[in-house]
């Protein structure tokens, strides 16, 4: 009889346990749909493959990279492409080089453009964007002000094709892995820069900064504490797909000539940029770094925009 | 809507002022400086003091400065150094091609992803939205140039279906009007030369226009079906209106607002696309153009395209304000 | 035979994978021609689903819907689309919560009046502008063909309602719902637009099914009243009998929970406690039961059933009504 009294109870708690796993905090949360979201579980695994590759790649390679042990079998062929065998997993290039070889090692150059280009473009973009998202929410009319130049300056960075940017920037700096990374960096400063700034202002006009205010709390430490932290999840998915964008850029400036000249060095984008010029006889030798690249690619895309959508409040159910 | 246009352009003299301080900068730090810039890599230091004297670069900075923005407004932007034309007159030569792609590209991906977006946001879930998703979200990790290799190497080369570089076969007598080749053979009746034309135009623009596609078909999406559960829309179905006044009236007039915001943000990409693209296809555009400068460190033709394209975007941003202004009257009160 | 009568109308959200919810689990009532019919609740109990099913306005993915719901002779959720289409603005007309997200923002008023006009009584140009500002005019909206060019960012909350009100009545329709229409609105707006309602209904005899949680809407209005919780009818009856004699315990509830002027200072308020959270569910018993205060172990043997403890047409889903001779409270558990 005192059975159903106690379904009551427990109903009661049920809904009382509810109502504390809502309140779970925005990051929990959103991990919990990730792990749920099939875009992101692939998006993931293939960034893991990719980063263990890059890691590992260089000595699981069979031969030297570099080292052009066919060419004289590439030459009798009168240049054209040594296709996929039992020595050479991928076939060779142009100099009769082992392609599988340059893909395993190429890995983690790539990666290494990717990751260095996201974060000189999230640092300096982040700190520009939340001195100038700081100044204009709390910095009043002087604030504003600086807010409006940086913005403008952020603007007319932005207005410029990103290819053209990085391409004036490999121009002052000459020819070199670092141009690269450091062109494809500065293309993407004011990407994060906008989204940081406009992320905090929309942040700045929320009631509970104003209750923040209103309590006395500190202008820098409403910053610190309450605007920036609940700013950031816009940026941290930006810098994923970013690091897609990043490897796709650096592959265009290497195809327009501005790539790391080293040989010594395979990466991905230079070794595709390179197979174009043989692309209607060997056009398997561009597949392979092309499909490299876009598949990293797509894993970090995949990840981003199931982090997106699972970070969007509008979306959470 | 006079006041907004004059509001608007003013509003760029400091944006491209800001430029033109950026490009300045950015000349005198290249390696060797104007001199060598005009003169090419090989110039002898006697050379580089001749020039240096006589381009002013012995006075201020901002006198240099000053001189510099008075050539841009003269809108001389100086000669290459590669073919020793003005650049302006390079630029001319080659814009319409560039134009052509641009609009064709522009074309391909507003007339496929608009619809390709509503559909796939109506049929959530269904195979034809996962496949556009997945799709566009393959589509922006493509690189363009590789994109154009494969299908140049398919299309073309393999199949022979379309040329494989070039806006007109050679053979042909066209008549030149606008520079437009499609339009040009409307203008003078020669249908065969805007028939070639078109075949030439299609490989370059179905390429260019993958990462613009991409973006408006998940554009378009995202807004459809925020705009489905909007109050507005279930207003409309309450009034038994046909499924097609609704579908245009009340959800795409309603999506297609941060779209057309899209299109403008788009035409950078485009740019970028553009001097991928033609340069596979050697279609004799400014992109071809550039990505020859960029080969030949030809400084001047890098700085006034900046320029230019820096004015192509401001102008083309301007319409899309306009356009926007007129779909939503929210904006044009305020 | 009444206008419109809805028998066991249910309706069940959940598709593939995930586990069905009931909003409405069953809920059966009649609007007779002209009459003003409430149907009230907490937000939560079902009743605007109920009103959205009625339109056939719900997504058709993902939701099941059972019962019938016969309209002027004919099952409105038996209907083909296209038939219903052309029954809605027509001869069912509805009005919504928030005028100014039911209205299209980028299309001025005047168009989203004619629309309806052109598609149901085939009005074109100016005849239907013409009886669009005729239309603004009658629901009291002052400069009709200025309005009718504005669009709704430039109007008043007030004249976005009444805009609504306008095109809902463009057909003459013999049902009019109104989901809680004055929800969003100024308490002083609120009784305009009551008023609004009201007349129109006594001059053209048109049926309103009156959507709303607030009882002072209900005591203003309805003719008759159903008070629906966690999906079903719990009690229905004539609006005076309800406000004198309210018998479910949880219509006895709302009616307590008004804030009385005349009640001393300090005197303390009497909510229901809980949420409308707390229920069980309909087939284990009383979904009210976690909040009432007489529940007993009889409430949770298997659904309750409409009887008319009271009176006549007074009909109260409850093994324990509030009856005056036997108070409730007194039953040993």
């Amino acid at each position: 009889m005192s059975t159903k009294t106690d379904k009551i109870d427990r109903l009661a708690e049920l809904t009382q346990a509810n109502e504390t796993t809502t309140g779970a905090s925005l990051w929990r949360e959103a991990f919990r749909r990730l792990k749920n979201s099939k875009m992101a579980v692939i998006g993931a695994a293939v960034i893991a493959l990719f980063v263990v590759v890059a890691i590992v790649g260089p000595w699981l390679a069979p031969h030297t990279p570099t080292a052009q042990t066919w060419r004289g079998e590439v030459f009798a062929n009168q240049g054209k492409f040594v296709g996929a065998r039992g020595e050479n997993w991928f076939g060779l290039d142009h100099l009769g080089r082992d392609m599988f070889s340059r893909m395993l090692v190429g890995a983690r150059q790539t990666l290494l453009v990717g990751v260095v280009s996201m974060l000189i473009g999230l640092v300096v973009g982040a700190l520009i964007g939340m001195l100038s998202g700081a100044a204009a929410t709390l910095g009043g009319r002087t604030g504003r002000r600086v807010d409006t130049v940086v913005m403008r300056f952020i603007d007319i960075l932005l207005s410029l094709p990103s290819l053209l940017l990085a391409v004036s920037i490999a121009a002052v700096m000459g020819q070199s892995l670092t141009t690269v990374m450091i062109a494809v960096g500065v293309v993407q400063i004011p990407v994060f820069a906008r989204l940081l700034r406009g992320s905090m202002l929309s942040q700045g006009g929320s009631d509970y900064v104003l209750a923040a205010k209103a309590l006395g709390v500190r202008r820098k430490r409403i910053v610190l504490t309450q605007i920036l932290p609940n700013s950031l999840s816009p940026v941290i998915v930006q810098a994923t797909l970013s690091l897609a964008t990043a490897i796709i850029e650096a592959a265009a400036l290497s195809y327009l000539g501005l790539g790391n000249p080293d040989p010594a060095v395979p990466e991905w984008g230079v070794m595709l940029a390179q197979a174009q010029r043989f692309f209607d006889n060997a056009p398997m030798m561009a597949v392979y770094p092309a499909v490299g690249i876009i598949v990293t690619a797509l894993g970090f895309t995949l990840l981003g925009e199931a982090m997106r959508e699972a970070l969007d409040p509008k979306l959470r159910g | 809507m006079l006041r907004l246009v004059v509001r608007r352009l003013l509003q760029l003299i400091p944006t491209l002022l800001g430029l033109s301080v950026l490009l300045f900068l950015w000349l005198n730090r290249l390696p060797g400086g104007p001199a060598s810039a005009i003169l090419g890599e090989r110039a002898t230091p006697t050379e580089v003091a001749r020039i240096n004297r006589a381009l002013g670069l012995d006075q201020p900075v901002w006198v240099q400065y000053g001189r510099f923005l008075k050539r841009i407004l003269q809108l001389d932007l100086g000669t290459s150094t590669k073919t020793g034309q003005p650049v302006w007159d390079e630029f001319a030569l080659r814009f319409p091609a560039t134009v052509e792609l641009s609009v064709a590209a522009m074309l391909i991906a507003v007339v496929v992803g608009i619809p390709l977006g509503y559909l796939a946001a109506k049929r959530r879930g269904g195979w034809l939205d996962v496949a556009s998703v997945s799709g566009s979200l393959v589509g922006i990790c493509v690189p363009v140039f590789f994109l154009a290799l494969i299908l140049k190497g398919i299309f073309a080369v393999n199949l022979g279906v379309f040329p494989s570089y070039g806006r007109l076969s050679t053979g042909l007598d066209a008549t030149e009007v606008t520079g437009f080749a499609v339009l040009d053979g409307l203008l003078t009746g020669e249908l065969d030369a805007t028939w070639d034309a078109l075949v030439h135009l299609t490989l370059p623009a179905v390429t260019l226009a993958s990462i613009p596609l991409a973006v408006i078909v998940r554009m378009t999406r995202a807004s459809v079906l925020e705009v489905l559960g909007e109050d507005y829309v279930r207003t409309a179905e309450s009034k038994g209106l046909e499924k097609n006044t609704v579908r245009v009236r009340h959800v795409l007039r309603n999506a297609l607002l941060p779209v057309v915001t899209a299109i403008g943000l788009l035409t950078g990409s485009l740019l970028s696309g553009a001097v991928l693209t033609e340069s596979v296809f050697a279609f004799g555009g400014i992109g071809s153009f550039i990505k020859d400068a960029i080969d030949a460190r030809d400084y001047p033709v890098l700085v006034g395209f900046i320029m230019f394209i820096a004015m192509v975007y401001v102008v083309i941003n301007l319409l899309v304000d306009l356009a926007y202004s007129l779909i939503d009257p929210r904006v044009r009160v305020n | 035979m009444p206008l419109l009568s809805v028998d066991e109308l249910t309706v069940t959200f959940g598709g593939r994978g995930r586990t069905p919810s009931t909003a409405v689990d069953g809920v059966s009532f009649t609007v007779d021609q002209g009459q003003v019919v409430g149907l009230v609740g907490e937000s939560g109990c079902g009743k605007s689903v109920t009103s959205l099913a009625l339109m056939g306005l719900l997504p058709r993915k993902g939701v099941t819907i059972g019962g019938r719901a016969v309209f002027d002779g004919e099952d409105l959720l038996a209907m083909g689309p296209k038939k219903l289409r052309d029954m809605r603005g027509s001869k069912l007309a509805m009005i919504f919560q928030d005028p100014l997200s039911s209205l299209n923002p980028v299309i001025p008023i005047g168009v989203q009046v004619t629309e309806i006009l052109e598609r149901h009584r085939g009005l074109k140009g100016e005849a239907a502008r013409k009886e669009a500002a005729h239309l603004l005019d009658r629901v009291g909206i002052p400069d009709p063909r200025r309005r009718l060019k504005e669009y709704p960012h430039q109007l008043s909350g007030g004249m976005r309602q009444r805009a609504l009100i306008a095109m809902a009545v463009a057909c003459a329709p013999r049902l009019l719902i109104a989901d809680e229409p004055t929800t969003a609105l100024d308490v002083t707006i609120q009784a305009q637009i009551l008023e609004l309602l009201k007349e129109l209904v006594d001059q053209e005899g048109t049926a309103l099914l009156m959507i709303t949680h607030d009882l002072g809407v209900v005591a203003g209005l309805c003719d008759q009243v159903n008070v629906l919780y966690a999906g079903k009818a719990v009690e229905t009856a004539g609006r005076r009998e309800l406000f004198a004699h309210p018998t479910h315990p949880y219509a006895h509830g709302l009616l307590g929970s008004i804030p009385r002027l005349d009640a001393p200072r300090g005197e303390p308020l009497n909510p229901i406690r809980g949420s409308i959270n707390d229920k069980i569910a309909w087939a284990d018993g009383c979904a009210f039961a976690p909040r009432c205060d007489f529940y007993t172990m009889e409430c949770l043997t298997g659904t309750p059933q409409l009887t008319e403890p009271r009176t006549e047409g007074h009909r109260v889903r409850c093994v324990n009504p509030v009856l005056p001779e036997a108070p409730a409270e007194e039953v040993p558990a």
